[in-house]
């Protein structure tokens, strides 16, 4: 689906460019946001290894372990796959509580740190597990509790009540996780989402 | 009461960082680890990760960047409107729900000029709000977290985060209509 949909943004946008006249504009976007997404990733680099640096701290010292099976109740039923001590449910529970939180700086690199320890127990590198699309159902239904950037913008544009907004979002943000959580244990079970082993030997070992 | 709970959140966010940094060394002095070894150990992965996310960032972003400049949007607006009027979601607002899941920049300008035109206490002004703060920007959470782990084939997951994308957004619309309206 991702490969269709990909290519249907840039065909899309190249012909409706090349109609309306738009095609000057379609071609700056083109090399602007190429270079924008180096700029984003290598911006990462620094907050990656301050975050990856302190969880491997927490990682040495058994405090990873130790949130993993305190939150076990809500993590073993979300993630079934996923040993109940692994590093990687201390992962993911340290990005969501960042995420709550709105600490985005340091919920992008401990949500890396989780997919790489999901990637560990992954046995088919190049395909998305279970564990991991749930997981990334979660994030990306965003979980924010107080949304920062939005109040500081209607502060700006000179709302009466800035923080009106903050009761709704939360319903419509739990809404929105909920339906996260059944659609990807719905569709996991489709038959076009299943994984498709390359070689025979692993269907046997299956 | 709900202003008390701002400032409480306000103040967990402003001190959640510090705490973290102060309390998980903390945390390994008394375990006998020997922090400053497993930070770097641990942060010497950072720019690995970083570089691998590239060639996924580098596809998504232009793929979004020329369907937005070509002003394809607006015929997608055009098209759907019929549509999402059905369930409550005005014309106005649309080219917001639809920027939310492809770019946060792009969603933050058309929720900022909603909020310019409109009001920000008027109706779409308040469901842009709403719509801007529950959900995320999925095509970049997709192309970030898989990249950083060089997974190709995404299964369910775009179309599971798009679900997610349509019941918060429409709840965003209901919630505003409900309280609002």
């Amino acid at each position: 689906m991702i490969n269709l949909v990909w290519f249907l943004l840039l065909a899309v946008g190249i012909i409706v460019g090349a109609v309306t006249g738009n095609i000057d504009a379609v071609t700056d976007a083109a090399i602007n946001n190429a270079r924008t997404a180096v700029d984003i990733s290598l911006g990462l680099i620094g907050v990656m290894a301050l975050w990856l640096g302190i969880m491997k701290i927490a990682e040495d010292s058994g405090l990873i372990k130790f949130i993993a099976r305190a939150l076990r109740f809500i993590m073993i039923p979300l993630f079934p796959d996923v040993p109940a001590d692994h590093p990687a449910m201390g992962a993911m529970i340290m990005n969501m509580a960042a995420n709550v939180l709105g600490l985005g700086n340091a919920a992008t690199p401990l949500g890396l740190k989780a997919m790489q320890e999901l990637q560990d127990l992954n046995p088919h590198k190049d395909t998305a597990s279970n564990a991991m699309v749930t997981f990334l159902a979660i994030n990306t239904s965003s979980v924010t509790l107080i949304p920062a950037s939005v109040i500081a913008i209607r502060v700006a544009a000179g709302s009466a009540n800035p923080t009106e907004i903050i009761g709704p979002t939360i319903v419509a943000t739990i809404a929105s996780t909920i339906a996260a959580i059944i659609a990807v244990k719905l569709l996991q079970k489709l038959p076009v989402f299943q994984i498709k082993p390359e070689k025979v030997e692993e269907i046997v070992n299956e | 009461m709900f202003d008390t709970f701002i400032d409480f959140m306000t103040g967990v966010s402003k001190y959640a960082i510090p705490f973290i940094l102060l309390s998980i060394p903390l945390f390994g002095v008394i375990k006998k680890v020997k922090v400053y070894e497993s930070f770097t150990d641990g942060a010497k992965e950072g720019f690995q990760t970083a570089i691998r996310i590239i060639p996924f960032l580098v596809a998504m972003l232009v793929a979004i960047g020329v369907f937005r400049a070509s002003g394809a949007m607006d015929y997608l607006v055009d098209l759907a409107s019929p549509i999402t009027r059905l369930i409550g979601m005005p014309g106005e607002v649309l080219p917001m729900a639809i920027m939310r899941p492809l770019s946060g920049g792009g969603a933050n300008g058309v929720m900022t000029e909603i909020i310019n035109t409109h009001g920000a206490d008027s109706l779409y002004g308040r469901m842009v709000s709403i719509m801007q703060g529950s959900t995320e920007t999925t095509f970049y959470v997709l192309a970030v977290y898989f990249g950083s782990v060089a997974i190709k084939k995404t299964r369910h997951a775009l179309p599971v985060g798009l679900i997610a994308d349509a019941v918060g957004l429409v709840t965003a619309v209901l919630v505003a209509r409900l309280m609002f309206g």
